[in-house]
């Protein structure tokens, strides 16, 4: 029953924050500051976690890859495809979920909690609209990004981990790169960011904004949401692969 | 002016608000008094639209708030301000942000003209060099005084508070009380204002209600309150034996039957 209730004041909550902004010039710097939060803040963790990765990948395919008749180029196109299709997407949009998804619950939570909505609300403003869609907005726009940086540099890692471990050529590698490539799996990716980018801002939004009580409750309102848009997040990796693959 | 006629108002089983009627005054300060539950900041919430009351009308300057929709709403919002308890400043602007805030959303005025009215409102609610800090780099007075600026910044014809002086000093209580006074006289502004401190009720009270378990118990002026006979007035202002003793001496003074000879060792026993 529980379910239903916050599923149903989620769904309030989206349809409220779409109304004319009251000053289009405000709502883009919002936009523009969330943009940079949310962006620029979470690009140093996506950059180290994707390089790790894509070298991690590239070790580990080569110490399973036993078989004499393999070519060496076979890694880089299992590397590609793995980076594209779950570390990229998937992985970065959880961590991002902790990172992103835990400032936002608490953001506003912490606005929710002071009186800073209830301000806003007497001053004529559509607090869904001014607080969360910028929010969301920026989300779908720069967790793509991120997401294609990531695959990028996840790629790359590997390339440099691949030729730093003596296990293949930059050369081999380029090559098993360029072969067998699907464009399908840029677009699965990026149909994959856009889902979850959506889950990451939307859900911390929903628990930061519905905060009752004091500081207890915003830590609690931010773990929840991280707890939540994860499972959400894998949820629905499951069935957009079963839908799309 | 505010017209408040029978307003109800409950959560769940508890009725909180229970058919309170109140006029509230232009170019006064008209003050809710009331032990800790008595409703009253229910009460500031639903004649701002906060909490949307059960039944009564509330009605700004002729036109009923509670029958309004959304838009119409938003447009007499425009013309509230509100000091919050907490203050209630945004923690990621500066001074000079949070008090242009409200412009920067409802006008298009340059930003010249819009630094110029900050400043007007920034100095007339004495703030100077504060400008460029951020919330957490003031004091608590100053805060208060950064949220009357934000509230004021509009030219509202209504301005709600919210226990103005919970948190602050004796002194810097008083200053925030005469704050408050001056610009609803001066811009005849129809102020509600929330509070536990007799301070101000003796100060700024023009007009008083004192709620009780969500009813209006009494209403009167500053003037009246202490003469009053409403026992439960009675016991909330007079809580101490000092005050209860205070008012005994002031009567017996007006009464001419006072001892010139005593002292404050005879009323602290």
């Amino acid at each position: 029953m529980k379910f239903f209730t916050e599923f149903g004041r989620y769904i309030l909550m989206l349809k409220g924050m779409i109304s004319k902004p009251e000053n289009r010039k405000v709502y883009w710097k919002e936009f523009m500051h969330q943009c940079n939060d949310i962006g620029i803040g979470s690009l140093g963790i996506v950059v180290i976690i994707s390089v790790f990765i894509g070298a991690v990948s590239t070790l580990q395919t080569a110490y399973q890859m036993v078989s004499p008749v393999i070519p060496k180029a076979t890694i880089a196109q299992i590397v590609r495809d793995t980076v594209l299709l779950e570390f990229a997407p998937t992985l970065v949009c959880i961590v991002l979920a902790g990172v992103v998804g835990s400032k936002i619950a608490s953001e506003l939570g912490n606005m929710r909690v002071s009186e800073q909505i209830d301000a806003l609300e007497i001053m004529g403003i559509n607090t869904k609209t001014y607080l969360i869609m910028p929010k969301i907005l920026a989300a779908l726009l720069v967790i793509p990004m991120l997401v294609a940086i990531s695959a990028t540099l996840g790629i790359w890692g590997g390339r440099v981990a691949g030729e730093a471990a003596g296990i293949l050529s930059t050369t081999d590698f380029d090559k098993g790169l360029l072969s067998a490539f699907l464009p399908y799996n840029v677009f699965f990716a990026m149909v994959k960011a856009y889902v979850f980018s959506f889950i990451i801002s939307s859900v911390p939004a929903f628990y930061g904004y519905h905060v009752e009580g004091g500081a207890l409750e915003i830590g609690r309102a931010s773990t929840k949401s991280v707890v939540v848009s994860c499972v959400l997040i894998l949820f629905a990796d499951y069935v957009l692969a079963a839908l799309l693959l | 002016m505010i017209e408040v006629k029978n307003i109800r108002k409950g959560f769940g089983d508890k009725i909180v608000i229970d058919d309170v009627s109140a006029v509230m005054e232009a170019g006064k300060c008209n003050l809710i008094i009331g032990s800790s539950g008595s409703g009253k900041t229910v009460f500031m919430k639903c004649l701002v639209g906060l909490f949307k009351p059960d039944s009564g009308h509330i009605i700004y300057h002729g036109d009923d708030f509670t029958a309004m929709d959304d838009k119409q709403r938003k447009e007499i919002r425009k013309e509230i301000g509100m000091l919050f308890q907490g203050s209630a400043l945004f923690d990621s602007l500066t001074v000079e942000q949070n008090v242009m805030f409200p412009l920067d959303m409802f006008t298009d005025w340059t930003l010249a003209e819009k630094k110029q009215r900050v400043n007007e409102v920034l100095k007339r609610v004495e703030l100077v060099d504060t400008n460029k800090k951020f919330p957490s780099e003031i004091s608590g007075g100053m805060k208060k005084r950064v949220g009357i600026a934000r509230a004021i910044v509009l030219n509202p014809k209504y301005l709600f508070c919210d226990e103005p002086n919970s948190g602050l000093d004796p002194q810097t209580s008083l200053v925030i009380d005469k704050l408050i006074k001056e610009l609803t006289l001066e811009f005849n502004i129809t102020t509600v204002i929330n509070t536990h401190d007799m301070n101000s009720v003796m100060e700024i009270g023009d007009k008083i209600m004192y709620m009780y378990k969500g009813k209006k118990e009494w209403e009167g002026t500053n003037k009246e309150i202490i003469f009053s006979k409403n026992q439960r007035l009675n016991e909330f202002i007079f809580a101490s034996e000092f005050l209860r003793d205070a008012k005994d001496m002031r009567m017996l003074e007006q009464a001419g039957k006072i001892d010139e000879n005593r002292n404050m060792d005879d009323m602290i026993k």
